[in-house]
C-alpha cells in the first residue's frame, strides 16, 4: 500500500463525514451509533497504523513511505515519516480509541462531539506526517477549530473564557510562525520540508549577524526565524511563561479533551522543535540555547511549586505537565543523542502517563462531579482497584524507576548534564518537587479514613474503565523496563539530526556540542 | 470587419436586447406578476451565457480597433460575474416576493448592470471603460433604493449615487488627463506613452485620479465610506448582489487598466495599490469588530477582502493577477453562502440583521450552523478551508514580487479579522439562548445555496475531479492574456 499514510490520516475524517451526513438527531439510537462508529473508526486507524510501524525501517534516517502529489496553488501534498515522527503517529492512533471509549458517558450533542474528535485525530496525524511547510501549517492550525469547540461546548463552567484564551494564545503564536514561513520560502525558494531534491532541511539559512534598529542580532536570519517558530511551539508546548492557557483549558475541557490535549496536542510543540527549530536553524538554536534552558528550568521548578498549592486536581496535573514538558525542551536543545532521545521518550511516556492521570480524575469526577481535592479522601476504602491504578500512574509521573517516566527524565538529565551542569542540577530539583506534589495529592485523595458522607456510596471502577486503563498500564510498564522498542526506532534518526546540527554549526564557524565536549575533556585532561 | 466585431460582442448584445425586450414586454403585459418568472428566466439566461462564454474559443480577440477585448481574462471574469449574478437573483426571489419588493424592473436592472460589468472587464479604451462603468453604476443606484417607501433604502441609493458620481468625476478627470498627455484613449496607445520612469506629470496625476475612481468601485480604503451605509440600507438581496458580481467587475476593470494601459510603469503604481491594500485590510478588520448589524459587518468584511485581492494586483506580476482572480472566485463563493444565510434570518417573518439574534443558533439548526461555521472560518482564512488558500495565493505572489512586508501586513490583519468572524461562531455555538429566537428557516432554495457553498469550501480543497486545478489553470490563462 503506497497510500498508507494518507489512509491512516484521512480514515477518521471519513468517519466524521459519514457521521455528519448520515446521523441526525440526538436520540439514544443516534448517540449509540455515533459512539460505535467513532470507536470502530479510531480502532481501525490504529490497526492500520500498525502497518506503518511494521514497514518502518529504523536504519534509514531519511523520510520513508513518501507520498507526493500536486495540490492547489502550486503547493504539493507531501507526506512521510522518519524516526522522529513515526512514534508520534503511533501515540496518536493508540490514544484516540481509548479517548473515545472514555467518553462513553457524554450525554449532550454526542454526534458532534465524536465528529470533533475524529477531525482532531486526522489533523494531529497530518501534523506529524506532513512534509510540506504549508501542508504542515494547514494541519497545525486547523487543529485549533475542533479543540476550540470541544472546550467551548462540552467544557465546564468557565469554558467560554478558556476556549477563547486557548484560541487566541495559540493563534497568535502560529501567526508569527506563518510570517517566518513566508520568510523561509523567500530565502530557500521551496516549501518542501524533506524528502525532495531541494528541501528546507538541507538548506542553509543565512546566519550572518545583522542589526535591526541598532540592536545587533547574533545569528541573523536564523535567530529571527527561530524566535518566530519558538513563539508558536512554546505556546503549544507550553513553556513558562506562556503556559497559562493550559491549566485553564484543562480544567474546563471534558475529560477526553484533557487527555487529547495532554497526551497528543502538547507534543506538537516538541515535534515542531525537533522538525524545524533544531535542524533548520542550528545557529539560532545555539544562540538561544541558554535562553531555552533558563525557561525550561524555571518551568520545572516554578510550576512544580505552583502545582503544590493547587486545590483542583486537573489544575495540579496540568501544572505537572508543564513541568514535565520543561524536561523535553531542555533535552531537545541539549542537542545531543541522550538529550534528544530522552526528549522524544519523555513525550511518548508523558502521553501515556498524563493521559492516564486525567482519565483517573475523570473516573471520580464522573461519580462526584467535583475536582476539588478537599472533596475527596479515603477513597481506597471503597475503590481499591482505582487506588491501585492511580498509585501506579502517580509513581510513573514522579519518575519511579521501572516506569517509563524514569527513562525519559533520566535521559534528558543525562543529556543536559553534558552540556550544562548547572541546568541539569536545577532540573533535578524538579524530580524531588514532583514527588512532593504527586504523592501529597495521592495522600489527600485516596488515603486516610473515608469520613465524607457523600463518598460513602461511591462505586469502584467499572469493567469498561478498567479495560481502558489496561493498555496504558502495559505500555508504561513495558517501556519502563524495556525502552529499546522506542530508542531503537528513534536512535538512527536522532543521530543523524544531531550530526547535522553539529556540522551545520561547524560550517557556520560556531562549533557544536562535539567541539565543546572535546574542549571540556581537554580541560579535564590538563 | 464590422460583422466580425459584432460577433465578438454578441453576448453583450444579446443580453442588452433581452433586457430591453423583457422590459417592454413586461410593461405592456402582466407587469409585476411576471417578476418571479422573469427572475428565473434571467438566471437561466445568465447561466447559459456563462457556459457559452466559458466554452467559447481561446485566444485574444480585439473588436472595434481594440476598444473591446475578448480575451481569457475577460472570459474568466465574465463567467464569474454571470454565475454569481444568477445565484443572487435566484436567492432573492423568495425574499423579495414575500416583502412585496419583487418588481419586474429588478431582474432587468440586474441584467443591465451585468452588461455594464461585462463591458468593464473587456474594456480596451477609456471610452468603453466609462461606458461600462456608468451602465453598471446607474443600474445599481436604482436597485439600491428599490424599497421606495423605506427611508434607509432611499438614503442608501442617494448616498451611493452622490458618492458614485463623485468617483466617476474623478475617474473622468483622470481619464481626460491621460488622454491629453498620451494623445489617445486606446489602452494600447497609452501603454506606449506610459513607460517606467518616464511618466509625465500629467499622466501621473491622471493615473492617480483613475486609481481613486476605481478604488471607490472596489470600496478600498480611503474610498470606502459609502459601503457600510449602502450595504445596510439596501434590501438584503441587493446587498448580496453588491458584495459579489460588481466587486468582481471592479477588480477586473482595475487589473485591466493597470496592466493594459499602465503595464509599462508597474513600479509607479504598485506602491499606491499596496498602500490601498494595507489600509483596506486593517480598516476592514478593525472596524468590523464593533458592528452589531450583520450586513454592516459584511460590508467591512468585504472591504478587508478587497484589500487582500489588491495584494495580488499590487504584486504586479502574472502570478499576482492569477491569484487575485482565484481570490475573487473563492470570495464570491463564500459570500453567496453567507448571504444565503443572512437572507434566511427572520423572526415572525420579518428580516433580522442583528448579530445577537444568533445566540445558541446551533442548537436549533445544527446543520445550518455548521455550514455557517465553515463559511466564517473560511472567510477568516483559517486552514484547511478554501479561504486560507485564497489568502495564501495572494501573499505568495507578494513574496515572489519581493514585497514581503505586504504579506506580513496581510497576515497580521487576518488575525485581527479572525476575531469578528469568530465572534459569530461564538454566538451560534456558545452564546446565550434568546427568548425571541429566529424562525425556523423555510426556504429550501436558500438552504441549498448555503449547503452547496459550504460544501464547495470544504471539498474543493481536495481537488475533486481536478476541478480546483482547472479553476487555477483558467485563472492562469487569464493572467497570461492580461500580463504581457
Amino acid at each position: 500500500m503506497s497510500n498508507l499514510l494518507s489512509i491512516v490520516t484521512f480514515l477518521p475524517a471519513l468517519a466524521a463525514l459519514i457521521l455528519a451526513v448520515f446521523l441526525r438527531g440526538d436520540d439514544a439510537a443516534a448517540q449509540r451509533n455515533a459512539k460505535w462508529l467513532a470507536l470502530i473508526a479510531s480502532a481501525a486507524t490504529f490497526v492500520i497504523s500498525l502497518f506503518i510501524l511494521a514497514q518502518f525501517d529504523p536504519s534509514n534516517t531519511g523520510f520513508q513511505m513518501l507520498e507526493e502529489g500536486e495540490w492547489l496553488m502550486g503547493l504539493s501534498y507531501r507526506m512521510g515519516v522518519d524516526g522522529i515522527s513515526v512514534l508520534f503517529v503511533m501515540l496518536t492512533t493508540f490514544m484516540m480509541p481509548l479517548v473515545i471509549w472514555a467518553s462513553w458517558d457524554v450525554k449532550t450533542r454526542v454526534t458532534e462531539y465524536m465528529i470533533a474528535f475524529l477531525m482532531l485525530e486526522t489533523l494531529m496525524l497530518g501534523v506529524f506526517m506532513a512534509l510540506d511547510l504549508v501542508l504542515f501549517y494547514v494541519f497545525f492550525e486547523a487543529g485549533l477549530i475542533p479543540m476550540f469547540l470541544i472546550i467551548g461546548i462540552w467544557g465546564g463552567k468557565e469554558r467560554i473564557y478558556a476556549s477563547f484564551k486557548f484560541f487566541l494564545y495559540t493563534f497568535l503564536g502560529s501567526v508569527l510562525m506563518l510570517v517566518a514561513m513566508i520568510a523561509m520560502y523567500a530565502d530557500a525558494g521551496t516549501t518542501c520540508i524533506g524528502g525532495c531534491d531541494v528541501s528546507l532541511l538541507t538548506h542553509n539559512f543565512a546566519s550572518d549577524d545583522f542589526s535591526v534598529l541598532g540592536v545587533p542580532i547574533v545569528g541573523g536570519l536564523q535567530t529571527m526565524l527561530f524566535l518566530a517558530f519558538f513563539a508558536s511551539f512554546a505556546v503549544k508546548m507550553p513553556m513558562w511563561p506562556v503556559h497559562t492557557w493550559l491549566p485553564e483549558a484543562h480544567v474546563q475541557a471534558p475529560t477526553a479533551g484533557s487527555v487529547v490535549l495532554a497526551a497528543i496536542l502538547l507534543k506538537m510543540g516538541g515535534y515542531g522543535f525537533l522538525r524545524f527549530s533544531l535542524p533548520m536553524f542550528p545557529v539560532g538554536s545555539e544562540v538561544m540555547q541558554n535562553f531555552v534552558f533558563t525557561l525550561s528550568v524555571v518551568a520545572i521548578v516554578y510550576t512544580s511549586l505552583v502545582a503544590l498549592v493547587q486545590e483542583d486536581m486537573k489544575k495540579l496535573i496540568a501544572y505537572s505537565s508543564v513541568a514535565h514538558m520543561g524536561y523535553v525542551t531542555m533535552g531537545i536543545f541539549a542537542a545531543n543523542q541522550q538529550g534528544v532521545d530522552g526528549a522524544i521518550f519523555q513525550m511518548i511516556s508523558h502521553g501515556f502517563i498524563s493521559g492516564a492521570l486525567f482519565l483517573c480524575v475523570g473516573v471520580i469526577y464522573d461519580r462526584m462531579h467535583t475536582r476539588e481535592i478537599d472533596a475527596y479522601g479515603g477513597l481506597v476504602n471503597r475503590m481499591p482497584a482505582y487506588a491501585l491504578i492511580f498509585l501506579f500512574f502517580t509513581m510513573a509521573n514522579v519518575g519511579l524507576p521501572g516506569t517509563s517516566g524514569f527513562i525519559g527524565e533520566f535521559l534528558t538529565l543525562a543529556g543536559v548534564f553534558q552540556v550544562n551542569t548547572w541546568v541539569a542540577a536545577g532540573a533535578a530539583l524538579g524530580v524531588i518537587l514532583s514527588a512532593a506534589y504527586a504523592l501529597w495529592l495521592y495522600r489527600r485523595v485516596v488515603m486516610g479514613d473515608l469520613i465524607k458522607e457523600s463518598l460513602k456510596t461511591i462505586k469502584d471502577m467499572t469493567r469498561r474503565e478498567k479495560l481502558i486503563f489496561t493498555p496504558l498500564v502495559a505500555m508504561t510498564l513495558l517501556l519502563g523496563v524495556y525502552p529499546a522498542p522506542i530508542l531503537d526506532r528513534i536512535g538512527p534518526s536522532v543521530e543523524a539530526l544531531v550530526a547535522h546540527y553539529d556540522t551545520s554549526l561547524e560550517s557556520a564557524g560556531r562549533g557544536g556540542n562535539s567541539n565543546r565536549v572535546a574542549e571540556a575533556e581537554a580541560e579535564v585532561g590538563h | 470587419m464590422m460583422s466580425a466585431d459584432l460577433n465578438i460582442i454578441l453576448p453583450e448584445i444579446i443580453l442588452s436586447l433581452y433586457a430591453l425586450i423583457a422590459l417592454v414586454g413586461a410593461v405592456y403585459t402582466g407587469k409585476d406578476n411576471l417578476a418571479p418568472m422573469l427572475v428565473w428566466v434571467t438566471s437561466g439566461v445568465f447561466v447559459v451565457m456563462a457556459i457559452w462564454i466559458g466554452t467559447s474559443g481561446d485566444g485574444s480577440l480585439p473588436a472595434f480597433y481594440g476598444m473591446f477585448q475578448n480575451d481569457a481574462f475577460a472570459r474568466f471574469a465574465k463567467v464569474l460575474i454571470l454565475i454569481s449574478a444568477a445565484a443572487v437573483l435566484v436567492m432573492s426571489e423568495g425574499y423579495m416576493a414575500r416583502r412585496d419588493l419583487l418588481r419586474f424592473e429588478y431582474p432587468m436592472l440586474v441584467t443591465l448592470a451585468v452588461v455594464g460589468m461585462m463591458v468593464m472587464v473587456s474594456a480596451g479604451d477609456l471610452m468603453s471603460l466609462y461606458m461600462g462603468l456608468e451602465l453598471q453604476s446607474l443600474a445599481l443606484y436604482v436597485v439600491a433604493s428599490l424599497r421606495r417607501d423605506s427611508v434607509k433604502s432611499t438614503e442608501a441609493g442617494l448616498k451611493y449615487f452622490v458618492l458614485g458620481a463623485l468617483s466617476s468625476g474623478l475617474l473622468l478627470y483622470g481619464a481626460s488627463l491621460v488622454y491629453g498627455f498620451a494623445g489617445t484613449t486606446l489602452f494600447s496607445g497609452i501603454i506606449l506613452a506610459a513607460t517606467e520612469g518616464h511618466l509625465t506629470v500629467g499622466l501621473l496625476i491622471g493615473l492617480v485620479l483613475m486609481i481613486s475612481g476605481m478604488a471607490f468601485k472596489v470600496s478600498a480604503v480611503p474610498f470606502h465610506m459609502w459601503t457600510p451605509d449602502v450595504y445596510q440600507g439596501s434590501p438584503t438581496p441587493v446587498t448580496a448582489f453588491f458584495a459579489t458580481a460588481p466587486k468582481v467587475a471592479a477588480m477586473g476593470l482595475f487589473a485591466r487598466v493597470m496592466f493594459d494601459a499602465f503595464g509599462g510603469a508597474i513600479a509607479d503604481w504598485s506602491q499606491v495599490i499596496a498602500l490601498l491594500a494595507v489600509l483596506s485590510m486593517f480598516l476592514g478588520s478593525f472596524a468590523a469588530i464593533g458592528q452589531t448589524d450583520i450586513k454592516r459587518l459584511m460590508a467591512y468584511s468585504s472591504i478587508a477582502h478587497m484589500g487582500y485581492a489588491l495584494i495580488g494586483l499590487a504584486a504586479g506580476t502574472q502570478l499576482g493577477v492569477q491569484n487575485m482572480l482565484i481570490y475573487m472566485a473563492i470570495y464570491v463563493t463564500m459570500n453567496v453562502g453567507t448571504f444565503a444565510f443572512i437572507l434566511s434570518m427572520e423572526r415572525d417573518g420579518q428580516p433580522v440583521t442583528e448579530v445577537g439574534a444568533l445566540g445558541m443558533y446551533s442548537k436549533k439548526s445544527p446543520g445550518r450552523a455548521l455550514a455557517m461555521l465553515v463559511l466564517l472560518f473560511s472567510l477568516a482564512g483559517v486552514p484547511p478551508l478554501l479561504g486560507f488558500f485564497a489568502k495564501y495565493g495572494v501573499m505568495l505572489a507578494a513574496v515572489d514580487a519581493g514585497m514581503v512586508w505586504l504579506a506580513v501586513a496581510g497576515v497580521i490583519a487576518s488575525v485581527i479579522g479572525a476575531y469578528y468572524y469568530l465572534r459569530i461562531v461564538f454566538l451560534m455555538y456558545f452564546g446565550d439562548e434568546r427568548e425571541d429566537a429566529l424562525d425556523k428557516p423555510s426556504s429550501s432554495v436558500l438552504s441549498g445555496f448555503l449547503a452547496v457553498s459550504a460544501l464547495v469550501i470544504v471539498v474543493a480543497v481536495f481537488n475533486p475531479l481536478g476541478l480546483t486545478v482547472h479553476l487555477q489553470d483558467s485563472a492562469e490563462a487569464a493572467a497570461v492574456s492580461l500580463v504581457n
